[in-house]
């Protein structure tokens, strides 16, 4: 029943296991074509996580730092690339150690948000799992991201 | 130690903090003016105050100066090419050229990283926004060792601002490295923050110093900020509230020793200054030799 709630796609990405409620965030982190096909499952039942958001964009292959974007909000997405009706490539999201230049520090005070420095914004990923990020700068710890993502 | 930046007391091993100070034993009769040195002579070391800071400054220019050296820098950005529009990057790169070695006070948090990523010279933290101030813990360290012979088992009383005064964060960190005991002794609403908390040893936890005055081998006393409340009666109410005088350290123990990072505004009453106790006065000294033995150790004169 679950594959038929959403159709399968040719070519492109599937993002499965999306944190249950956060799809239209991950979508909305993504430079996703405006024109591209996309279709969205919300709340699917999931024997792994009890439910779960699905998101499927039609002509797209997702790169690295679009995952890295992904893993910060939706740390359990695994990433699906179809081609031809196939399951070519499946990976699941993991973030890095370090982060650069996808998420500005919290803190209004710290260097990295002065504007006219050319700073590049470097994050230690201090929790894997929560997650929980350090700024290199000022030592800010962030586990909220969306408002903050670059 | 050569060509290392000094951001925070936490790039600083145990082993390099004891290299500082047995450097810091050496320096103690150059810093009195008793003896002369030469040791950085033809070094030239840039002072950049973005916020006005004449102590912190004028110690740094005292150490080099004693040694022999020469110090360039700033304290006004109104007078430099800031005020212009320049940005710090390139104030840094600029600088650099200049010299063997900077000092930077920033409002900006982690400003001093920042500056020490973009020049390839050696970068002292003095002080970024509510940051980190690494000296300063290094010199109160220094003082408590040369005043108890050692910091293990020692019991310090860390009193007032400890929300918001984070270079106390950075002591406190630093006390349990050095195997010191921590008494935490604050108004609720200037409590020690839970992310500092559980990294040190806390032996003890409260709102009186009379409760534990008399364990005390260190009474570290910090200054409530005027500027941390919007409501003057708020700050009014807790300004007062932890007041040393001669009278309380009656309760302490004779060899109980009483630090300050200054300016002090009515924490500490002066008829304390004239008791054994007193250790404020000292302690602001003791920046002078700690910073001499830094700038040696990075400038690469000593080993």
């Amino acid at each position: 029943m679950r594959e038929l709630k959403i159709e399968a796609i040719r070519n492109g990405t599937v993002i499965d296991h999306i944190t249950a409620g956060t799809a239209l965030k991950v979508l909305s982190i993504l430079e996703v074509d405006p024109e591209a096909t996309i279709s969205l499952a919300m709340n699917v039942s999931s024997r792994k996580y009890g439910k779960k958001d699905i998101l499927k964009i039609e002509n797209m292959e997702l790169n690295e730092d679009d995952v890295d974007r992904i893993a910060l909000i939706a740390p359990h997405a695994t990433i699906n690339i179809i081609r031809g009706g196939e399951k070519v490539k499946k990976f699941k999201v993991e973030l890095p150690d370090t982060i650069k230049g996808i998420v500005r520090c919290m803190n209004p005070g710290c260097i990295s948000n002065v504007s006219n420095e050319p700073v590049e914004r470097v994050f230690y990923v201090i929790d894997k799992k929560t997650p929980i990020l350090k700024c290199k700068y000022c030592g800010r710890e962030m586990s909220e991201f969306l408002d903050y993502i670059l | 130690m050569k060509g290392r930046d000094i951001i925070s007391i936490r790039d600083l091993k145990k082993e390099e903090i004891e290299l500082v100070f047995s450097v810091a034993d050496s320096m103690v009769d150059i810093a009195l003016g008793k003896k002369e040195s030469n040791a950085l002579e033809h070094k030239i070391l840039a002072t950049l105050f973005f916020e006005p800071s004449t102590r912190t400054k004028m110690s740094f220019e005292s150490a080099m100066l004693r040694l022999g050296g020469r110090c360039i820098g700033f304290s006004d950005i109104g007078a430099t090419s800031v005020a212009k529009g320049e940005n710090l990057h390139d104030t840094v790169r600029v600088v650099e050229s200049y010299s063997d070695a900077m000092v930077i006070r920033h409002p900006k948090e982690g400003a001093a990283r920042y500056a020490a990523e973009i020049s390839e010279k050696p970068v002292i933290n003095a002080g970024d926004g509510s940051g980190e101030h690494p000296t300063q813990t290094l010199l109160d360290l220094y003082t408590m060792k040369k005043a108890m012979g050692g910091i293990a088992g020692k019991n310090v009383l860390l009193v007032g601002d400890l929300k918001y005064g984070r270079t106390v964060h950075s002591l406190a960190r630093a006390l349990s490295l050095f195997g010191a005991g921590i008494f935490l002794i604050s108004p609720r609403e200037l409590e020690m923050p839970e992310e500092v908390k559980k990294e040190i040893n806390i032996e003890a936890e409260g709102e009186r110093i009379e409760d534990h005055i008399r364990e005390a081998d260190v009474i570290y006393v910090t200054r409530i900020q005027k500027e941390r409340f919007p409501d003057p009666a708020e700050y009014a109410k807790l300004s007062g509230r932890y007041r040393i005088d001669s009278k309380l350290l009656e309760m302490a123990k004779k060899e109980c020793i009483v630090m300050h990072p200054l300016p002090r505004v009515e924490e500490i009453a002066y008829d304390v200054d004239s008791t054994e106790h007193a250790w404020y006065f000292r302690e602001a000294f003791n920046g002078i030799p700690v910073r001499m033995a830094l700038l040696s150790l990075i400038m690469g004169v000593v080993e």
